[in-house]
């Protein structure tokens, strides 16, 4: 009798403790844990991927770092967990990992029916198609009947449906989990046609037998918004994660790069750059971190620029164009908030 | 040390019949409370994170493709057709495994209890390799290991130009009926009447005369000339359409899918060396003195085995073979590793992700599991229940 009792209480303790552990705010517990749990891919070079020594590099990663430095002043205060399609919201949803960077694309009902929210975008996307050169296609719209390698649960997988269906085309999927075994299925003939992202085409490519031998057709067939996303009801850490990403852009804005970060905390008359760099405001109080979280981002990890320019830029492997990426006083999309 | 009981009746509490039930009450309350708590809490948390929960997303628009589907499917189509693609296709390479391990099974038991040594030590070898590997490995080998390997469309192995076999499946000439069709399968019924009949007659014959009758070769004849009598008749109303190499594929007749075929081989290879080690128990579970029984009445060796050995084996094998027929349809979840669209792959994968709803998803998921088990067990349990001994 006494041990069912026991039994009793101690169900109920843990019952109470999977009630409270929920409810603490996602800032208190990586502080007190002291690293960011930080969704990646399971590799897409530029964006997430781990390098000859294991450190994890790409853009995706650098957003993890920064949220690392603005809390703990230190990139390394993170711990990578590779994530399938198929795996990376309920990792998020579960509290496995506290922010997803994962070249993940913003949708509605990823933003609404499944619990999260997008914190910016971290690169403007749109989907094509890669074809082996040898079939001498020119056009997606020549597609039709084709054999097409996808991975699950994606966008990619939706909108290529889509596309097919608006130019009345068939096609047939040949759907993986593993972004790594599409590729493979693709270099090995099972299908036509490699479709993701154009960023994760230039990236995946590399990982063929014989990169030159395909060709990416010119349709571009959807936005692909990619962005870090967090829990949904956290406010404080949507913000922080928020923020992180404006200060790197914010910087490049104004000129504050990791060479002359320190130079221009020191001299810089600007009021804006003053701010940024945590001279002037509370800038980094109100959002729950050190004042000169952004300037230890900037110096460690560096603007939205340099950050684009070493990851994916013309001079890396994936040569892609600033376009729709560059600031938007550039001709581009990327506008960030003021840092005021 | 329990105190004397005192005179009269005793209070509850000291009543050890009703001390038993409210402790029982109390243990299903306890039960029923965690079970309780466990939805409560979930549905609360879902609730606060924002994330939808229910099962309204069986109604609307799936939106994504499937490579294979036994019932017409388009991307037009709701949730609960693309569930119904994925279970129709998780039945399917259930069943053809069943069917073909079976056979193998049986061939495979058999075989290792040959008098002949390199059929013997064959079987042997072949159980013991292919029974002590994981499942998943094999269907990896028969996948990208084997399967991979074909040559592309344009440069198919072909068979009399009607079969064609590449990397993208196997594409094999499809039946097309005409007009007066429907005179065949009649005629098939008529035919299984007739054979049916012919046995029940064959046998009272031999009851009440002891006479033997070649039903075998008679049911045959029946079987083969009934319908193609009338398929003479009514002109061979059937046309072949042939697959043809089109754009980027063979498009027309019938296609079988690369990771179909890789998964019923490697799940039927796999599951046929355990039924071979069931088989060969049940038939050496048999007594001998049967057998020698059997040769002194004057059985032939065919006899024997049909009319002692089998009968009495099955009793033993029925009931394991059960459980290896259930091992097969959960295995058969491993077919999203090679993207072959079966339950677990559409549902509990494309459609999961695509409405975020986890819970609801693993849930039915599951229940489908179980319940291809319950009803596989039933029949099983059924055909045990038909064959076993009765006690005279």
């Amino acid at each position: 009798m006494y041990r069912f009792i026991r039994t009793l209480a101690f169900l109920a303790a843990v019952c109470t403790l999977v009630a409270a552990g929920a409810e603490a705010g996602t800032m208190d517990d990586v502080k007190k844990k002291g690293f960011v749990r930080c969704g990646v891919s399971q590799g897409v070079p530029g964006f997430s991927n781990p390098d000859a020594q294991g450190n994890w590099t790409g853009i995706d990663v650098d957003i993890c770092r920064g949220v690392a430095v603005a809390l703990f002043n230190d990139p390394t205060k993170v711990k990578y967990l590779p994530l399938s399609a198929k795996e990376r919201f309920t990792a998020l949803q579960s509290g496995e990992v506290d922010v997803l960077s994962r070249n993940t694309t913003w949708t509605l009902v990823r933003d609404t029916a499944l619990g999260l929210n997008f914190t910016g975008v971290t690169y403007y996307d749109g989907q094509g198609f890669m074809v082996t050169k040898k079939l001498n296609v020119k056009s997606a719209k020549q597609l039709n009947g084709a054999s097409v390698c996808v991975s699950i649960g994606t966008t990619t997988e939706l909108n290529l449906a889509d596309y097919f269906r608006a130019n009345n085309m068939s096609y047939k999927p040949v759907t993986f989990e593993k972004a790594d075994e599409v590729i493979a299925a693709y270099d090995a003939g099972r299908c036509d046609v490699f479709t993701t992202d154009r960023s994760g085409l230039a990236a995946q490519r590399l990982k063929l037998k014989n990169p030159d031998g395909h060709v990416v057709l010119p349709e571009i067939i959807s936005k692909e918004p990619l962005g870090p996303v967090v829990r949904h009801g956290d406010d404080q850490w949507f913000d922080l994660v928020k923020w992180v990403l404006y200060a790197m852009l914010e910087a490049e804005e104004y000129g504050v790069n990791s060479e002359n970060v320190d130079q221009m905390k020191a001299t810089s008359k600007d009021p804006v750059v003053k701010r940024i760099l945590g001279v002037e405001g509370d800038m980094g109080k109100n959002l729950g971190v050190d004042n000169a979280w952004a300037h230890n981002i900037i110096k460690k990890i560096g603007n939205y620029g340099e950050i684009y320019e070493r990851n994916v830029g013309p001079r890396t492997p994936l040569k892609l164009e600033r376009g729709m990426n560059a600031l938007w006083n550039k001709g581009g999309l990327q506008y960030p908030m003021p840092i005021r | 040390m329990p105190e004397p009981a005192p005179p009269g009746k005793p209070p509850a509490w000291q009543d050890p019949r009703v001390r038993a039930l409210v402790f029982q009450a109390l243990a299903i309350a306890a039960a029923l409370g965690v079970v309780a708590f466990i939805f409560t809490n979930t549905m609360a948390n879902l609730r606060r994170q924002g994330i939808a929960s229910g099962f309204d997303f069986f109604g609307t628009t799936a939106g994504f493709g499937v490579s294979m589907s036994l019932i017409e499917y388009a991307e037009h189509h709701t949730y609960f057709r693309a569930f119904l693609v994925g279970l129709l296709n998780t039945m399917l390479v259930s069943a053809i495994g069943i069917v073909l391990a079976t056979f193998l099974g049986f061939t495979l038991g058999i075989m290792r209890l040959s008098r002949n040594w390199l059929v013997a030590k064959l079987a042997a070898a072949y159980v013991e390799i292919v029974r002590n590997l994981p499942l998943l490995l094999q269907i990896f080998v028969w996948y990208f290991g084997i399967l991979r390997q074909l040559p592309g469309p344009r440069q198919s192995v072909s068979v009399l130009d009607a079969v064609f076999l590449n990397n993208r499946g196997l594409f094999s000439p499809e039946p097309v009926l005409k007009p007066g069709f429907t005179a065949i399968p009649i005629a098939v019924a008529v035919a299984l009447v007739a054979v049916f009949a012919l046995a029940r007659w064959a046998r009272q014959r031999r009851e009440q005369t002891g006479q033997h009758f070649h039903t075998f070769y008679v049911s045959l004849a029946i079987l083969v000339g009934v319908p193609f009598a009338a398929a003479a008749a009514t002109g061979f109303p059937l046309r072949w359409q042939y697959p043809e190499l089109q754009g980027f594929n063979f498009v027309g007749g019938m296609e079988l899918i690369p990771e179909l075929v890789a998964l019923v081989l490697a799940l039927s290879t796999y599951t046929a060396a355990f039924i071979g080690e069931i088989v060969r128990a049940g038939i050496l579970g048999v007594s001998r003195g049967q057998l020698e029984a059997a040769q002194a009445v004057g059985l032939t060796r065919g006899q024997t085995l049909r009319l002692v050995i089998v009968p009495q084996a099955l009793r033993i094998i029925v009931p394991p073979l059960t459980s290896q027929y259930l091992n097969l349809t959960k295995n058969s979840s491993l077919a999203a590793a090679i993207a072959y669209p079966d339950l677990v792959l559409i549902f509990a994968g494309t459609v999961l992700m695509q409405t975020g709803q986890a819970i609801e998803v693993i849930l039915v998921t599951m229940a489908v599991y179980l319940t291809f088990s319950l009803l596989i067990s039933l029949f099983m349990n059924w055909y045990n229940r038909r064959i076993a001994l009765v006690e005279r």
